[in-house]
């Protein structure tokens, strides 16, 4: 599934932000990414969403490498993927329906299609009833689970999220986890960067940890 | 959905719509795009009605101005231009040396038909066509000179041996002076020229004004939407998906803009219609004044959209590109 081969990355005037990173994340498995501040965790995740390029190393999703990618790919590559974030990233002036409904609405499928998924999604993640409510009347739980709904509505085989629990308390922040777990168990890899040790004790995944860029530790 | 069929997730992969519904749901997007901009353009009125009208007035500006010359050709296109040379005699030739002359002049070779007018006949058809006829009785000797207008052959048109011939006649001990309607007909050619190419520059500088307008704004939006842009983007969407509403919102800013420069010309002409019609009838003439016709209208229309969908598109290349560095 996500593979990382001897990657590098170097920040123009900054040091390593990667050195010699590997790692493979099959399908179906849970994977937590952690270490200190500036470890790189961001740094792993930005790779695997393609939003930056590695420096030196190749990363590959299905046999895919994002080195050869063209610009006009990217946006195909994300597609497979689903992003979480720890501010949420939803659209404001949109609904809960609408924030949902974007990835499928660009990957252009019909709107009943998309109607029947969001509703699907938004029951899955325990929000129904919900969606025409706008972000801004949705509790922090609330609002993350909507991004967790809209990362999946189009059944990613990756799901990547950024210190997803970073601004819930411990039982919200079990309950998403929850449903990570959820997702492993028809296929879906998870990659999720944390530095919450007491979470990712209670898990009892895998686990990566960085230090200064490099992996210490599998 | 996931919770209901666990295995088929594996073997799917990421789900694709076939073909046809996508090209049915791209359409739907752009429908919905469309309607959504503008949705979005209203919701501030009070910067979309001002950014309007800077764009109505500068386009109304340049089409008023293209009216006003055409308007002055079409008024001076009803002037038949002909090669004839007015050959005007001293007002003591007698008779008999204007008949000589006329015999003179009729064997040039360059000449097709000589005709006479004589001081008679002018004094009568100036008392027919001017309302200074009057002014004629009141004079005890007839002011006006015997004519003789000259029609050279159609070959000689060029301005240079026109003038060789008039410098000729204007020779003759006999002949008071020669005038041919081209000498001045050229010279009002040359004035409309003049005037079609200031068009040409003021539409060229209001076009650019309405690029840079149009541009601006869509920068603005595109600052005020920078987040929604890198969350679509987080999310799969192509260059394309992210430049549609911003697209659209340039040619709703180019067509609104047009549509409206055209009421403020249409206005404006409205408001000359009435004293045009007053000031033609001086003149005993006829003239109607020209207001935009439909191919104009159109092309200020079409033009006008395709510069906000350009203005909007040379911005967006930059500035997608600038977000994307981020």
């Amino acid at each position: 599934m996500l593979k990382f081969e001897h990657v590098s990355k170097r920040y123009a005037g900054g040091g390593d932000a990667l050195l010699d990173v590997s790692f493979h994340l099959h399908p179906g498995e849970m994977v937590f990414l952690t270490g200190h501040s500036g470890a790189g965790k961001s740094t792993v995740l930005k790779l695997a969403a393609v939003i930056e390029k590695s420096s030196h190393g190749r990363i590959f999703l299905d046999n895919q490498s994002f080195n050869d990618l063209k610009t006009s790919q990217v946006p195909y590559i994300r597609r497979k993927m689903g992003l979480i974030f720890q501010d949420y990233k939803l659209l404001q002036d949109r609904t809960v329906f609408d924030n949902i409904a974007l990835p499928m609405v660009i990957a252009g499928h019909s709107y009943q299609d998309i109607a029947k998924r969001v509703r699907a999604a938004l029951d899955k993640v325990g929000l129904s009833g919900k969606e025409q409510k706008y972000p801004q009347a949705l509790s922090g739980g609330e609002q993350q689970r909507v991004g967790i709904a809209r990362a999946v509505v189009n059944k990613p085989s990756l799901i990547l999220a950024d210190e997803p629990t970073g601004n819930l308390d411990p039982v919200l922040s079990a309950e998403i986890l929850h449903l990570f777990t959820q997702f492993t168990q028809v296929g879906v890899a998870v990659l999720i960067a944390t530095h919450d040790i007491a979470l990712i004790n209670r898990m009892e995944q895998r686990v990566i940890t960085l230090d200064h860029g490099r992996l210490i530790r599998e | 959905m996931l919770k209901d069929n666990p295995r088929s997730q594996k073997q799917m992969g990421t789900h694709e719509p076939s073909f046809n519904t996508q090209f049915h749901s791209y359409l739907d997007v752009h429908a919905q795009t469309l309607f959504s901009s503008l949705g979005r353009l209203t919701r501030a009125p009070a910067a979309f009605m001002m950014t309007l009208l800077v764009l109505a007035i500068s386009m109304a500006l340049s089409s008023s101005f293209y009216l006003l010359v055409k308007n002055f050709q079409q008024l001076t296109g009803n002037v038949n231009a002909s090669n004839q040379i007015s050959v005007f005699l001293k007002l003591e030739t007698t008779p008999s040396n204007v008949a000589k002359m006329r015999e003179r002049i009729m064997l040039d070779t360059q000449v097709q038909s000589v005709q006479l007018i004589t001081p008679e006949q002018a004094a009568a058809e100036f008392k027919a066509n001017s309302v200074f006829g009057e002014a004629l009785d009141a004079l005890q000797k007839n002011p006006l000179p015997a004519v003789l207008v000259v029609l050279p052959k159609s070959s000689l048109e060029d301005e240079q041996g026109l003038n060789a011939l008039i410098t000729h006649f204007e020779q003759m001990p006999e002949v008071d002076s020669a005038k041919s309607d081209i000498q001045w007909i050229s010279r009002l050619r040359a004035i409309i020229a003049v005037a079609n190419r200031v068009v040409l520059l003021l539409s060229l500088l209001f076009g650019m004004a309405v690029l840079l307008i149009i541009g601006n704004t869509i920068r603005l939006e595109l600052q005020d939407r920078h987040q929604e842009v890198l969350i679509t983007q987080l999310v799969g969407a192509t260059h394309a998906f992210i430049r549609r509403p911003f697209l659209y919102t340039g040619f709703w800013l180019g067509f609104l803009a047009s549509i409206s420069a055209w009421f403020i010309v249409t206005v404006f002409m409205l408001f000359l219609r009435q004293p045009v019609q007053a000031l033609s009838q001086q003149y005993s003439g006829s003239f109607e004044l020209a207001f935009l016709n439909y191919t104009e209208t159109f092309t200020l229309i079409g033009f006008a959209s395709f510069l906000g969908v350009l203005g909007a598109w040379l911005v967006l290349g930059s500035q997608l590109h600038a977000l994307e560095s981020e």
